[in-house]
């Protein structure tokens, strides 16, 4: 039991996706503009995350290991067209200002990242549980910004006024905005001791394969010249 | 459909709505790649290949044969394996014909995949109902404006490298709010009459 509750407490806080791991960032960015759309768009990624997650663990033995990826891309994809249909039969309004970054949740790192970090390695009730807790965490940071953009930018939380409409600085509600957002929220932290933990992903994680990862990290950040080389000096 | 409409959609992909600044679509590689001059071109080149043919291939099989066969809901799965299988094809197609440009382009060509530009142009060439030419060229238009801003950033960023920052901004943060300041300007080309 207490290895499921770790589980949540791991993404929701420790290992936050967005915050401390930066994967994710496009939608984040994009979508947060109001707190409700970062609910939307976290609850929509979270239960792909929590089904992409059930079905990679459940097949884990099934899947021969060289084909992996492009399986988990195929499963990945129906999942988020299943998803997709759904929204916009149901939640039609939620469909319209989230748009396009409905199925582009096929390219967004997190997923892909949990089933090669973890849901490919583990028993599908733990993973399950991961998926929950991952996307919690997407949907808490994303909730959290849009509060903010939407604050500063419209007077307004979820809808309800809080600052008289005049107060609206509409930058914030704008591109620039959620780059300064993110930005200051990303510098609170740093300034507060939580690292960002992108070095231990990438250990943990991706096996060093960045071909198929689209995380920020370090290996790929330093030395991608220096391996490129390695890679033309080992084939001549 | 003259070429003042093609040149319209060029400087509407490229700068209005730029795909990074204003879209935020292949933010990950932006912020990730941009701290090398060099690196940043390379990648930028193996954008605009990659964008501009998959932009092409994703407008044909939509048309000639997703649209026909009433299979619209399967676009999101179908293009993202051609995308995937497209990086591979380009891959090994430069790697026999011309191996200079394939050591440019480096591990940066594989790396596309996953940049969701790629998969995010094709879907909104799409929505827009654009015929070929205006895919190709819709295409052709985003990954300039990629390689723009990416450039631009990578220049952005050998300045700050040199000057001592307040601790918790230094790493991402600054580079954000360095983002945040090109957004502002992008910003600017919004008033273009188009």
């Amino acid at each position: 039991m207490k290895q499921y509750i770790e589980r949540l407490w791991n993404g929701l806080v420790k290992e936050n996706p967005v915050l401390v791991l930066m994967l994710g960032m496009c939608p984040a960015l994009a979508v947060s503009t109001q707190a409700a759309n970062g609910i939307g768009m976290g609850l929509s990624t979270l239960a792909v995350l929590v089904l992409s997650n059930f079905v990679i663990s459940c097949l884990r033995k099934v899947i021969p290991d060289q084909v992996r990826l492009p399986a988990y891309i195929v499963i990945v994809a129906s999942l988020v067209t299943v998803t997709e249909l759904l929204i916009e039969a149901y939640l039609p309004s939620l469909y319209e200002t989230l748009g396009i970054y409905i199925p582009l949740i096929v390219v967004n790192c997190i997923i892909l990242g949990r089933a090669e970090a973890y849901a490919n390695k583990h028993t599908p009730l733990l993973s399950i549980m991961d998926g929950i807790g991952m996307g919690l965490g997407f949907t808490a940071a994303l909730t959290i910004a849009g509060a903010i953009r939407e604050l500063l930018g419209a007077g307004s939380v979820f809808g309800f006024r809080l600052l008289p409409e005049s107060f609206g600085m509409t930058i914030f509600i704008q591109p620039p905005g959620a780059f300064l957002v993110f930005a200051l929220i990303i510098a609170i932290m740093n300034a507060i001791g939580i690292k960002t933990r992108q070095r231990k992903l990438v250990e943990s994680g991706c096996d060093g394969n960045c071909a198929l990862c689209s995380a920020v990290c370090e290996t790929r950040d330093t030395d991608p010249a220096a391996e490129a080389e390695q890679k033309g000096g080992a084939e001549a | 459909m003259n070429n003042t409409s093609l040149i319209l959609i060029i400087v509407g992909t490229a700068l209005v709505n730029n795909v990074v600044l204003n879209q935020f679509l292949g933010i990950c590689s932006f912020l990730g790649v941009s701290k090398q001059m060099k690196a940043s071109i390379s990648l930028g080149g193996a954008v605009i290949f990659v964008i501009t043919i998959a932009s092409a291939v994703a407008s044909l099989l939509y048309d000639y044969i997703l649209k026909p066969l009433g299979m619209d809901f399967m676009k999101t799965i179908i293009f993202i394996l051609v995308i995937a299988a497209l990086v591979q094809i380009v891959e090994m197609f430069l790697k026999k014909k011309s191996p200079a440009v394939y050591k440019a382009l480096g591990i940066y060509l594989p790396l596309i995949t996953t940049n969701c530009a790629v998969l995010g142009v094709a879907l909104t060439n799409v929505q827009d109902g654009y015929n070929f030419i205006q895919c190709v060229t819709s295409g052709f238009g985003t990954a300039i404006g990629y390689t723009i801003a990416i450039v631009l950033l990578a220049g952005i960023r050998s300045r700050i490298n040199e000057k001592d920052l307040p601790g918790p901004l230094r790493g991402a943060p600054i580079v954000m709010i360095a983002a945040a300041l090109m957004s502002i300007a992008f910003m600017g080309f919004g008033s273009l009459v188009l």
